[in-house]
């Protein structure tokens, strides 16, 4: 076990390494950034003192290196747009996005999970197949769109929710419905495939036999097993859901790191949008990773794998 | 997010169907008065955004020396309580007394002094830096009285002093830097900027020690807050549910069935924008450019149809433009100007000159009304042009030009709503960064003009230099711009042509 948790460690650590060194090359490929930190009016004078200010002057290894020794402490260097260093603007923006992201999940195990369970208990009857055809239009509708209908239904016509923002909690209902929608169809096909395999094992039969309640059965012996590989899939969609959060954020017009990624892009805001890169990326290998090791704590058959 | 943009017909024809019911609309109650726009400015501080929603706040939180009124385009009093010229290139100003920064300390000559001095430091990296290059320097004569140095006779002065030249708080500006200024800005204007949030918005507040007389009326409504919503159909749905009390630039199309929403009301206006095309005359996106070429640029501009375009796209009292500046501007005219007619088989004909019969492939950039740059594309492509729509935001644009990578662009200027024609020419040909065609003969007639004081000559040189750009093609004006304004009937509002909304002269019915 303890072989495979470093392998996969390893993997994840590489993985993090070309991230960061693909981030940091996007920042360079930009053009001359000693031209673009002093300014369209300075003379070579003083773009030459900003190169060595800034340490652009040494090898690419060598600033690669030292951009990533400020990473490890969070110090991605300043926009240069706002007049702001990148953790601050990073970290004012990403409670919205954790926030978002979060309640996006929870809302899409809350539909996607009983929704797998009935459709497996129904298999092949009308429910299921609802269940098919709520999954294509899971997976087809852009997320755009069904953020402007929501907004169209439940802002514009019915008046229950604020369009956009993300001053109070009502405001985040909606972008996390057009967000976690997404993540349902797979969630819901993993549940529903889980139960189907496990609904026909020896053991439910005989915790049947023995004259077991069907609802005990279901949630309690069939469900707690058929559950375990969406709990490492929801990992995974949750890092999906940090980089969906950008469509969804210009949308909705909060204040997150998708909408700072959006605009940081626009501007050529390259540290801005460097270190949300790094960001969201390392965030997503960790819950691979976490991922993986859920699954192989599941099934000792992956850690010899 | 074109797609987005796309989709806003049926959002307002289902919720037309459907009926709406009566808006709630917070603003009134609260006394809240929430505008919406696209975008905001990178710095807060006048003297270093250019954006027009920068403008906005400029107007709101600080003043200038001069005051220009919008109605009449007389010159009154505002910082400045009087003024003389001592010589062409000497101003002296008396200034207000009992004025006070909304932090409290009194406004004085000190003021000025350093923001007029600080403004001409390269330090100070003014993004606008023809707002304020026409100053020498400035110095304190008393108190209450200073006197502005010019480079050289300059009949706008008044002009820039009623507009892009907010005057900082000496010492607080000192204390802080320009980093702590644009966190927490401070000026002597009838709003208090209370927060600035980056990426949301910012929100003002009526200052309370405002001073009595102001040329600017008594102000109404209690609070201000601005808020940037990217998308357009957010910042309609906004509306209509009375999130916000005011939106402007909606597409026309939308603008029209906007007017059919009870509780909205739509103004459309002109503006001193004015939409062109800017080209690479001199190669230095590409030594082998065809944009080179004189003829290749004047087939250029026999190839777009702006009557077209005015009719069908801009709409709302637009005009078509014929020279490189407003036509309201003092010192602008089409007079004796050569113009381009829409007339492809010329232009055809005149790229066969060139030795382009087939056209040619090019990058083309942008950064607003992706509709209008679309529509010149079609145009180009329609006698040969394939131009390749390249869509940026402005700051991203801005500086890819500025590198000289740009061939051929789609460009808008507000002129600063400076009523005069040396805010449109000064930027885009007096050599400075945004200038492409670096033509130094144009250059020396607009600096003759720019300081000519007798006004008849002046029109003369300005006629001049428009001319021969024209006739070179380096700049093609296409049209002036209007707006739609889409508000609160709560709101009381009226709209001026320089394309600035005055709030602090709004009210609630």
């Amino acid at each position: 076990m303890l072989l495979y948790i470093l392998r996969r460690f390893g993997v994840a650590l590489s993985v993090a390494l070309t991230v960061s060194i693909v981030a940091f090359l996007l920042l360079h490929l930009s053009g001359d950034l000693a031209l673009a930190i002093a300014g369209p009016e300075a003379s070579p004078a003083q773009v030459e003192q900003v190169r060595i200010q800034y340490g652009l002057d040494k090898p690419l290894a060598v600033q690669y290196l030292d951009w990533l020794a400020g990473a490890l402490h969070f110090d991605f260097g300043r926009s240069f747009y706002f007049r702001e260093t990148v953790a601050a603007l990073v970290a004012e923006r990403m409670p919205v996005t954790m926030t978002l992201g979060a309640i996006a999940l929870g809302l899409a195990l809350l539909v996607a999970i009983p929704l797998g369970v009935v459709a497996a208990v129904n298999r092949g009857g009308w429910i299921d197949r609802a269940a098919l055809v709520f999954c294509v239009l899971g997976q087809a509708i852009p997320t755009f769109w069904l953020g402007l209908t929501l907004i169209l239904v439940f802002a514009v016509n019915l008046r229950w929710l604020p369009v956009s923002g993300n001053a109070t909690w009502a405001h985040f209902v909606m972008p996390a419905i057009a967000l976690g929608w997404y993540a349902v169809p797979a969630v819901m096909r993993l549940t529903r495939n889980g139960m189907l395999d496990v609904l026909a094992s020896d053991y439910i039969r005989t915790a049947r036999a023995k004259g077991l309640r069907w609802p005990t059965v279901l949630f309690k012996h069939a469900l707690r097993n058929a559950v375990v590989p969406v709990v490492a899939l929801a990992a995974v969609q949750f890092g999906f859901m940090l980089g969906g959060s950008i469509v969804v954020e210009a949308v909705f017009s909060m204040h997150g790191l998708g909408h700072l990624a959006w605009e940081a892009i626009g501007r050529k805001d390259f540290p801005v949008v460097q270190a949300i890169v790094l960001l969201l990326a390392s965030i997503y290998i960790g819950l691979t990773f976490l991922a993986d090791l859920i699954n192989a704590w599941l099934d000792p058959r992956i850690r010899v794998a | 997010m074109v797609a987005i943009e796309r989709g806003s017909l049926w959002v307002l024809a289902a919720a037309m169907a459907l009926g709406l019911p009566g808006a709630a609309l917070a603003g009134k109650a609260n006394d809240t008065l929430v505008y919406a726009s696209d975008s905001e400015p990178e710095n807060i501080s006048p003297y270093h955004n250019n954006v027009r929603e920068g403008v906005i706040i400029a107007r709101h939180a600080w003043e200038t020396l001069v005051h220009r009124n919008p109605k009449t385009g007389a010159y009154e009093p505002y910082l400045a309580t009087s003024w003389t010229w001592v010589d062409p290139v000497t101003l002296d100003l008396d200034l207000r007394k009992g004025v006070t920064f909304h932090d409290g300390s009194p406004f004085t000559a000190d003021d000025v002094v350093f923001t007029f001095n600080y403004v001409l430091t390269p330090e100070a990296k003014v993004v606008t830096k023809q707002n304020v290059s026409w100053m020498a320097s400035t110095e304190k004569l008393d108190d209450y009285k200073v006197r502005i140095k010019l480079k050289g006779p300059f009949p706008a002065a008044l002009e820039y002093l009623a507009g892009p030249t907010p005057i900082f708080p000496a010492a607080y500006f000192k204390k802080v830097g320009l980093d702590g200024f644009a966190k927490a800005p401070v000026g002597t204007g009838p709003y208090r900027i209370t927060s600035v949030d980056s990426g949301k918005g910012v929100k003002l507040e009526k200052s309370k020690t405002y001073w009595k007389g102001s040329p600017l009326g008594d102000v109404a409504i209690g609070k201000l807050e601005f808020r940037v919503i990217p998308d357009g159909d957010t910042r309609m749905a906004e509306l209509m549910t009375g999130g916000v009390d005011w939106i402007w630039r909606v597409p026309t199309d939308q603008a029209k069935q906007l007017e059919s929403v009870p509780n909205v009301t739509v103004l459309a206006a002109e503006t001193m924008r004015v939409g062109f095309l800017q080209f690479d005359a001199i190669g230095r996106s590409d030594s082998n450019t065809p944009l080179k070429n004189e003829k290749v640029r004047q087939a250029i501009s026999h190839a777009i149809d702006r009557k077209a375009m005015v009719d069908n796209l801009v709409r709302g009292g637009a005009r078509v433009m014929n020279s490189a500046c407003f036509i309201d501007q003092t010192g602008c005219t089409d007079e004796g100007v050569p113009r381009y007619a829409y007339d492809p088989a010329k232009a055809k004909a005149l790229l066969a000159e060139a030795g382009y019969p087939n056209g040619f492939d090019i990058e083309f950039y942008a950064y607003r009304e992706r509709d209008y740059a679309e529509a010149v594309i079609g145009y180009l492509r329609a006698v040969g042009i394939r131009a390749k729509l390249n869509y940026l935001k402005y700051g991203a644009l801005r500086e890819l030009n500025r590198a000289g990578k740009v061939p051929i662009y789609y460009q808008t200027w507000g002129s600063f709503s400076v009523g005069d024609a040396s805010a449109f020419t000064g930027v885009w040909f007096k050599g400075d960064e945004d200038d492409m065609s670096r033509d130094a003969s144009i250059k020396a007639l607009l600096d003759k003009a720019d300081t000519t004081i007798d006004l008849a000559e002046r029109k003369k040189t300005y006629q001049e230099a428009l001319s021969a750009i024209a006739a070179k093609a380096y700049l093609f004006p296409l049209f002036s711009y209007s707006t739609n304004y889409a508000f609160s009937s709560d709101l009381a509002f009226a709209a001026q042509p320089d394309e600035m909304p005055r709030f602090y002269a709004a009210r609630w019915k």
